[in-house]
């Protein structure tokens, strides 16, 4: 009996029914339909140019040129529908930091700075415009920006050598960091200028650079901003 | 009851409906979701720059706000994770909330080697287990590349959220059924980019169409080193990394 039943079921369901009623391609319309049907939130970044050309033109030429407009002011197409509704526009010191308070993890060249320290109780708007954020004042040190490397430094036995000794820094680094990068050392020959047997500088620990290591460029073994000392002190 | 004069009539009709659904059900497929949109002509992927994201979280709000997404902390179509690498080679990995981080570190600086945010989401696999996996055929995969959910057919049963490899599905505790990144669905057939991919401040997700001579995307892939996360299960993802640490999993 149970066969029977369990032979029509199947026979219902694979012979008399048409496979055209169950085809899976109503169903995945559908939801294509009701998918695209949802509402946009985000309005996109060109939009908000034909009204704002100002903050748009101005914005377009500084650093902040790729932060599209809602990823500070937040999704806008409301605005659009009805312009009194307005955007948010963050003032205090709670939203830059999301980008720009430090983080190890952030990578190398990323402008940031600690909040903790970094004029406390300021809002960022008072001394940085968002839409052409600029340092308020060009830098003087390396260490503004490289303060990593500027501690280790502190520490090392290459303490006293500046920067500029071994890098040259066009002065266009001050403004746009990285599209005018310093030089760095290139050959043994620049570190053999003070470490090379008979080399003037009295107190640098000598070697045969003949000898030592010759496959090898110095800084593959050795941390500049860092040397190990040697034994003797 | 049914007599013999009804069961006949109705047979009669029976015959010509399938006819119908037939044809009903090829101009579903044919149907185009927007106006002068063709999703045969579109295969949609992402490329992700690890060197870019400075892991601000802008992207996992915008897509909360875009897509209706529980703002409770553990609901994401996508997130960012942070993975710190530390001299005695072991990985820690956490999900970051910029809400609630505020610069302070639970490493100190002189434990760890390397350290850097890697954003996920729905890697859109050209050949997804999720769908593999639907008892009810509720998830599916878009001509244009996009993997989708059908939330009146989905039964909450969970299975392709254990399926999936990179734990980018979750359960609508609103809905109840399984929901996750549709690539914003709604907005790349209007010609506009995925919320994620518009507020990212610094350009780390790149947005574009693999069908296309010249996207963003098909340069992304040929300028950098490309990887695709757990490529050994044979996914195929769409979603694709440029410059990724071999610790990522």
């Amino acid at each position: 009996m149970i066969a029977i039943i369990i032979a029509l079921v199947i026979t219902l369901r694979f012979v008399v029914l048409p496979s055209s009623l169950t085809d899976t391609r109503f169903h995945r319309e559908s939801t294509v339909e009701r998918e695209v049907a949802k509402k946009v939130a985000f309005a996109g970044a060109t939009v908000c140019g034909t009204c704002h050309v100002d903050q748009m033109t101005k914005k377009s030429k500084g650093y902040h040129k790729t932060v599209s407009c809602e990823t500070c002011h937040g999704a806008a197409s409301s605005h659009i529908e009805n312009p009194a509704q307005k955007p948010t526009a963050p003032r205090g010191r709670e939203f830059c930091v999301f980008c720009h308070a430090y983080d190890q993890s952030r990578p190398t060249g990323f402008p940031q700075i600690n909040p903790v320290v970094h004029n406390p109780l300021k809002p960022c708007t008072t001394c940085h415009n968002p839409h052409d954020p600029v340092p308020s004042q060009a830098p003087r040190e390396c260490s503004a920006c490289h303060a990593q490397i500027a501690n280790i430094k502190s520490a090392s036995p290459h303490a006293l050598i500046g920067c500029t000794s071994c890098h040259t820094v066009p002065a266009q680094h001050k403004i746009s960091p990285r599209s005018a990068v310093p030089t760095k050392p290139e050959t043994r020959e620049f570190c053999a200028k003070c470490h090379a047997q008979g080399a003037a500088q009295k107190d640098a620990p000598k070697i045969d650079f003949s000898s030592h290591g010759e496959r090898f460029l110095c800084w593959d073994c050795h941390y500049p901003h860092l040397p190990e000392r040697t034994v003797k002190r | 009851m049914i007599d013999r004069r009804k069961f006949l009539k109705r047979a009669v009709l029976f015959i010509p409906a399938v006819g119908l659904f037939r044809r009903l059900a090829s101009d579903a497929q044919a149907k185009t979701p927007v106006a002068g949109y063709d999703p045969s002509n579109h295969l949609y992927g992402m490329g992700i720059d690890i060197d870019k994201c400075i892991g601000c979280g802008r992207c996992v709000e915008a897509c909360k706000t875009e897509n209706n997404v529980p703002k409770e902390p553990f609901f994401f179509r996508t997130w960012v994770e942070r993975y710190t690498i530390k001299k005695d080679d072991s990985v820690e990995v956490e999900n970051i909330d910029p809400r609630l981080r505020r610069g302070e570190e639970k490493t100190s600086e002189a434990d760890v080697l390397r350290s850097f945010f890697v954003p996920k989401l729905c890697n859109q696999c050209q050949n997804p287990p999720c769908v593999q996996v639907c008892p009810v055929g509720a998830t599916f995969s878009t001509e244009d590349g996009v993997v989708l959910v059908d939330s009146n057919r989905c039964i909450g049963c969970r299975y392709c959220i254990q399926a999936c490899p990179y734990g980018a599905r979750y359960l609508n505790p609103e809905t109840k059924t399984a929901d996750k990144c549709t690539f914003c669905y709604h907005r790349v057939v209007k010609g506009l980019l995925p919320a994620c991919v518009e507020v990212c401040p610094t350009q780390a997700r790149v947005f574009g169409d693999l069908k296309s001579m010249a996207s963003r995307l098909v340069r992304f892939k040929r300028m950098k080193r490309i990887t695709v996360l757990k490529a050994h299960l044979n996914t195929e993802p769409k979603v694709v990394y440029g410059n990724l640490d071999g610790e990522v999993r």
